[in-house]
C-alpha cells in the first residue's frame, strides 16, 4: 500500500472552527503525525468529550468518536480494552479535561491504559462563550466572573504528575515543525501519555499565552527539555536552570556570570518526577518548560487484558453451568 | 376458606429462619443448609435478610443478620412468609423476627446470650424467656454457647476460636431436625478451613456435636426429627442458584451464543455487586471485567467497549444507574448494543441498600432527557435471570439499542434450585456486524435492516467503514452531523421504530396459570414466586383468577391489551407505588386495580392472597363449579 500523506486523513467535512483559531494548526499537525508515523485510517480511534477541541475526531479520516462532556477518557479506555492493537487518541480541552471530567482524566493517567491524550489548554470555555475554566488565572475576567476569576487555577502538569503519569509534554498550537513529532512520541510511549498544547481561542481569550508563546521573545520565555541535555535557553543560549538547594526551586542563572559554568545547570532526565513537578512549575517570568518533561515506564493496564480463546469459550461455559452443588437427577 | 389456603400453603414444606449478629456467620450457615437441603432433593427458595452495617454493634436489633428458606416436597417458590422454625442467637435475634411467626411456631434460642446486659441491648425490659411473652410459642432454650465450647475443646482452640463454631454447632442441629445428610457441610469445612487443621477439626466436631445432639437430647416431646418428602424434579442434572450467579452464567452463554466477548464494566454498589465478583473468575469463558472509578466511567466504558467490538455490559443500581443516564443516551443516539443490569434497591437516594424495591421502572423506561425509547425487561427470579440475560443480549444485538435489565436485591441475593438447561437447544444470537464480504459501498454502516432498524455493528479495524460518530445528531442517511428540522424528525421516528419493533420478536405474553376471565393479577418481577403460589391456592379453591407475568416492559407484548381485555378486573401488585399500573394504563388504557408495598421488604403469599379474595368472589366459584 502506497503511504499515506496528511492529505489522506482529511475528511470530507467542511472545519467549523471560528477563523484564526489555534485548534486549526493543531489538526494538521495531527494529520501530519499520522502520515509520518504510518498510521493507518482503520487502525486508529480519535475520542472526544464536548468543547471546541472536541469537535476535531470529524475531521480526521480515521474512526471517531465524539462522545459526551468531560468522559473521552473512559470510553477511550473502553475502546483500548476492547481492542488493544488499535491506536487511541483523546482529544479534549482545559474544561472538557480537567473540570467536568477531571476523575476520569486522573484515573486513566494512574492505570496507565496506553492512550494518547491531546489537551487542549485555552484557559477558557470557549463552546459555551467565554466563562473562566479552571485552568483561567486569578482575575479573568468574563461572563461568569465579572469582577475577574478568585480561584487558583490548575496545572495540567502538576495534575498528570500527581496522579502517576508516565508521559507529559507541553508544546505550542502553531509550531508545525515541533508538534508532529511530539505527537509521535506520544504515540509511542507504552501507556497514558497527556500532552498540554498551549492553544490560542482567538475570540474569548486572545493571546494569554503571549507571555511565554510570542515568537519575538520564545527564546528567552521557553526552555526546551531535552532528555540528557542541559537545561539552557536563551537567544545566545546563555541561559539555564540551577537547582537552588535552600529553596528546591529551579533559578535562572546566566553562564559566564559570578563563575557560573555550564556544569552548574541541571541536566534533563525525563524520567525524573521531582524535576518534572519543579519545571512544570516555571513560568513568567521565568521561562515556561517546553517538550517531553516526562517519560518513565510502568506496566500498561491494557497489556494483558484479555485471556479468552474464543475456541475454547463453548467448553468453558459449559463448564461453569454445571459446577457447583450439583443434584443429579438423571 | 381461610383454613383451606393455611393448609395448602405450608404443606410438604417448611420455613427456617436464622437469625443472630451480624457477625455470627448466619449467611454461611444458612448458605449449608441451603445447599444439604437441594442435595436432599427438597424444593428451596432463600433470602437472606441482612443489615447494611457490615459489622453492626453486637446485640443491637438493627445488626440483626437473618436467613430464611423454605424448602419441602412442592413446587416453592418464595422463602415463605411465617418461619414454623425460628433459631436466634440473641435477645435482639429473637425480638425483632417475633413479629413473623405464626402460632405454635419453633423457637430455638441460645440461652447463653440471655443476659441481663444483653437485654438490655436489645432494648428489652425483661426477659422474654421469662416474662411469658412468648407462651404461644414452643421455645427450646438451649445454652449452644457452652455446648459448642465443650464440644471443641478437645482441640485446643481459644476462647473466641471456639465460640465461632456456634453457628456450625446449630447447623448440625437444624441437619438433624430436618433429617438431612452432613456431607456437604462436611467437605464445605474442609474446603474453607483445609489450612488451618485445627479450626477444620473444631468445626466438623461442632458439627456432629449439634447433630448428636438432636439426637440424644430429652427434647423429643418438642424437637423431633422431620422427614421431608423429596420435590417432584426433573430428570436432570440441578444446582442451587442466586440471581447473581445466574445472571453472571446467563451474559457469558450469551457472549457464546453471539460469538462476542463482553466487556462488563461496572462501579461497586449493594446490592449489584454481586454481579462483579461472579463474573471476575470467568475471564476463559469470554468476559473481561473493569471496575471503573465511577459510575459514568463505568457506563462510558462499555460504550467504548461496544464502539470497538466488544459487547459494553455495565451494571448498578438506581443511584448509579442515574448517574449513567448521559451515557445511556449517547448510546441511543450512536445506535450500539450496550446492556444495562440494575439490581433494583430501596430509594430514593441512598434508601435502603440492602433491601429489595421494585421502583426504579419509570426511571427505566421513561428515565432520561428527550425522546429516548429502550428495550425494558425484567427477571421474575433468581434462576430466571439466566434467561433474561440472554434475551437482553438478544435484543441489544438484534436492534443495535441499550437494553436495560431489571432485577433486584432479593432475587440477586437468593437462591432456588434450578434444573441446568440444555445449552445446545439455545438459538444462536445474531449480531449485526457486516460480513467478511460485504462491500463497503453497499450503503455505508447506516443503511438500516427494515425490520430491526438495526445499523452495522461495523467497528474500528475494519478498513471498508471507517467512519465518525457521536452524540450530535446526524443525518439519517449518511451519519454526517446535521441540524435538519425534517431529518431530527426522521431519527426520532426511527428510534421510537427501532423500540416498538421489539415486540415484533418476542412471544406472546401467557397466562402463567389460571382462567381465561375473572381476576387477572399482572405483576414484574421478583413477585412472582408469591403471586405464583397466591394465585395457585386462590385456583385451587376455585376462584377465577389468572396470572400474567411479564418479562417485557418495554415494548409490552403486542398481545397484551387483547389478553387483558377478557378480564373483569386487573390487579397489579408491586413493590412501588403503582410504576406498572401507570405503564398499563398509558400505553393500553385499560384500568387497573393497585396493590402497593414500599417497605423494603419483598411481597408476602398472605398479603396477595388477602387481595385476590377481595378481588374475587366465592360464589363464583360454586355457581360455576356447580355447571360443570
Amino acid at each position: 500500500m502506497a503511504e499515506l500523506s496528511f492529505k489522506d486523513f482529511e475528511t470530507d467535512q467542511e472545519v467549523r472552527w471560528c477563523p484564526g483559531c489555534g485548534d486549526y494548526s493543531i489538526l494538521k499537525a495531527v494529520q501530519r503525525a499520522l502520515a509520518q508515523a504510518g498510521a493507518t485510517p482503520e487502525g486508529t480511534v480519535f475520542v472526544s468529550g464536548i468543547g471546541c477541541a472536541s469537535r476535531l475526531p470529524y475531521y480526521v479520516e480515521t474512526f471517531g468518536f465524539h462522545t459526551i462532556h468531560g468522559r473521552a477518557p473512559a470510553i477511550a479506555t473502553g475502546v483500548k480494552l476492547a481492542n488493544p492493537e488499535l491506536d487511541v487518541w483523546v482529544v479534549t480541552g482545559d474544561g472538557d479535561g480537567l473540570s467536568i471530567g477531571g476523575n476520569h482524566l486522573m484515573h486513566a493517567l494512574r492505570r496507565n491504559i496506553d492512550l494518547n491524550i491531546l489537551l487542549f489548554n485555552n484557559e477558557i470555555y470557549g463552546l459555551t462563550k467565554g466563562q473562566y475554566s479552571p485552568t483561567s488565572r486569578v482575575g479573568t475576567v468574563s461572563p461568569s466572573s465579572p469582577q475577574g476569576s478568585v480561584d487558583l487555577p490548575l496545572l495540567p502538569g502538576q495534575f498528570a504528575i500527581g496522579a502517576g503519569a508516565t508521559f507529559f509534554a507541553r508544546a505550542v498550537d502553531i509550531d508545525q515543525k515541533g508538534l508532529p513529532p511530539l505527537l509521535n512520541a506520544a504515540n509511542e510511549h507504552e501507556g497514558t501519555s497527556l500532552v498540554e498544547i498551549l492553544q490560542n481561542c482567538i475570540v474569548y481569550n486572545k493571546d494569554v499565552f503571549d507571555d511565554v508563546v510570542a515568537k519575538k521573545n520564545a527564546a528567552d520565555t521557553q526552555v526546551h527539555c531535552v532528555h540528557g541535555q542541559p537545561l539552557i535557553y536563551g537567544k545566545d543560549e546563555n541561559m539555564g536552570l540551577r537547582l537552588n538547594s535552600k529553596t528546591l526551586e529551579l533559578d535562572c542563572v546566566e553562564i559566564g556570570i559570578e563563575g557560573i559554568t555550564l556544569e552548574d545547570i541541571v541536566v534533563h532526565d525525563e524520567t525524573n518526577p521531582i524535576l518534572a513537578q519543579m519545571l512544570v512549575m516555571l513560568g513568567p517570568p521565568k521561562p515556561a518548560a517546553m517538550g517531553i518533561i516526562l517519560r518513565r515506564e510502568r506496566p500498561t493496564f491494557d497489556s494483558s487484558y484479555w485471556q479468552a480463546k474464543p475456541s475454547e469459550r463453548r467448553r468453558k461455559v459449559m463448564q461453569l453451568l454445571h459446577t457447583g452443588n450439583i443434584l443429579d437427577h438423571r | 376458606m381461610g383454613t383451606v389456603d393455611q393448609e395448602l400453603s405450608t404443606k410438604n414444606s417448611h420455613v427456617v429462619r436464622f437469625a443472630g449478629d451480624s457477625g455470627d456467620g448466619i449467611q454461611l450457615q444458612g448458605q449449608q443448609f441451603t445447599i444439604a437441603s437441594a442435595l436432599a432433593g427438597h424444593d428451596l427458595a432463600t433470602m437472606p435478610d441482612f443489615p447494611a452495617e457490615i459489622r453492626a454493634p453486637q446485640g443491637t436489633r438493627y445488626g440483626v443478620s437473618a436467613f430464611q428458606i423454605q424448602f419441602g416436597g412442592d413446587r416453592i417458590t418464595t422463602p415463605g412468609d411465617e418461619p414454623d422454625v425460628l433459631i436466634a442467637f440473641n435477645p435482639a435475634a429473637l425480638v425483632v423476627n417475633l413479629a413473623h411467626l405464626q402460632p405454635g411456631a419453633l423457637i430455638i434460642v441460645d440461652s447463653s446470650a440471655f443476659t441481663p446486659q444483653r437485654l438490655k441491648r436489645a432494648d428489652l425490659a425483661s426477659n422474654p424467656l421469662e416474662d411469658g411473652s412468648l407462651n404461644q410459642y414452643q421455645v427450646v432454650e438451649i445454652d449452644i454457647l457452652h455446648l459448642t465450647t465443650e464440644a471443641v475443646k478437645p482441640l485446643g482452640l481459644g476462647k473466641k476460636d471456639s465460640q465461632r463454631c456456634k453457628n456450625i454447632w446449630v447447623l448440625g442441629l437444624v441437619l438433624w431436625m430436618f433429617d438431612q445428610p452432613r456431607d456437604s457441610a462436611q467437605s464445605w469445612i474442609g474446603e474453607k478451613f483445609g489450612k488451618l487443621e485445627q479450626v477444620r477439626d473444631a468445626n466438623l466436631a461442632a458439627l456432629n456435636a449439634g447433630h448428636a445432639y438432636g439426637e440424644t437430647a430429652e427434647l423429643s416431646h418438642i424437637l423431633t426429627q422431620e422427614k421431608v418428602p423429596e420435590a417432584p424434579l426433573l430428570s436432570v442434572e440441578y444446582r442451587t442458584i442466586t440471581g447473581a450467579e445466574a445472571l453472571a452464567l446467563g451474559l457469558v452463554a450469551a457472549g457464546e451464543l453471539a460469538d462476542t466477548e463482553l466487556m462488563f464494566c461496572s462501579y461497586p454498589i449493594t446490592p449489584a455487586s454481586s454481579l462483579l465478583h461472579n463474573l471476575t473468575g470467568m475471564e476463559d469463558a469470554g468476559v473481561a471485567t473493569f471496575q471503573a472509578e465511577d459510575e459514568i466511567a463505568a457506563v462510558c466504558t462499555a460504550i467504548g467497549a461496544s464502539f470497538a467490538g466488544k459487547l459494553g455490559i455495565t451494571s448498578s443500581s438506581g443511584p448509579g444507574i442515574a448517574l449513567k443516564t448521559e451515557g445511556i443516551g449517547l448510546a441511543v443516539a450512536t445506535e450500539l448494543p450496550l446492556l444495562v443490569v440494575n439490581s433494583q434497591r430501596a430509594g430514593p437516594s441512598t434508601g435502603m441498600p440492602t433491601k429489595t424495591e421494585q421502583s426504579d421502572l419509570y426511571q427505566a423506561v421513561y428515565g432520561r432527557n428527550a425522546d429516548t425509547p429502550i428495550p425494558v425487561i425484567a427477571s421474575r427470579s433468581p434462576a430466571d435471570c439466566f434467561d433474561t440475560a440472554i434475551e437482553a443480549v438478544r435484543i441489544a444485538l438484534r436492534h443495535m439499542t441499550p437494553v436495560i435489565l431489571l432485577t433486584d436485591g432479593y432475587i440477586a441475593n437468593s437462591s432456588e434450585l434450578w434444573p441446568i438447561p440444555d445449552f445446545e437447544a439455545y438459538e444462536p444470537i445474531d449480531n449485526t456486524k457486516p460480513h467478511a464480504d460485504e462491500a463497503p459501498d453497499a450503503g455505508g454502516i447506516f443503511s438500516r435492516d427494515q425490520k430491526t432498524h438495526a445499523r452495522h455493528w461495523a467497528t474500528p479495524g475494519d478498513a471498508r467503514f471507517v467512519h465518525r460518530i457521536g452524540g450530535i445528531e446526524r443525518d439519517i442517511a449518511s451519519g454526517n452531523i446535521s441540524y435538519e428540522a425534517d431529518n431530527h424528525q426522521a431519527m426520532t421516528d426511527m428510534r421510537a421504530d427501532k423500540v416498538a419493533s421489539v415486540a415484533d420478536f418476542i412471544a406472546p405474553q401467557a397466562i402463567d396459570q389460571g382462567t381465561a376471565d375473572g381476576l387477572a393479577v399482572v405483576a414484574w418481577g421478583s413477585t412472582y414466586g408469591t403471586v405464583y403460589q397466591s394465585v395457585k391456592e386462590a385456583l385451587a379453591n376455585g376462584r377465577k383468577v389468572a396470572h400474567i407475568h411479564l418479562r417485557h416492559l418495554n415494548p409490552l407484548p403486542k398481545n397484551l391489551a387483547a389478553l387483558l381485555a377478557s378480564y373483569d378486573k386487573i390487579l397489579v401488585p408491586e413493590l412501588n407505588n403503582g410504576q406498572l399500573a401507570t405503564l398499563l394504563r398509558d400505553k393500553l388504557g385499560v384500568s387497573v386495580q393497585q396493590l402497593n408495598k414500599v417497605s423494603g421488604q419483598p411481597l408476602t403469599v398472605t398479603e396477595m392472597r388477602e387481595a385476590i379474595k377481595q378481588n374475587t368472589s366465592p360464589e363464583l366459584q360454586e355457581v360455576n363449579s356447580g355447571g360443570t
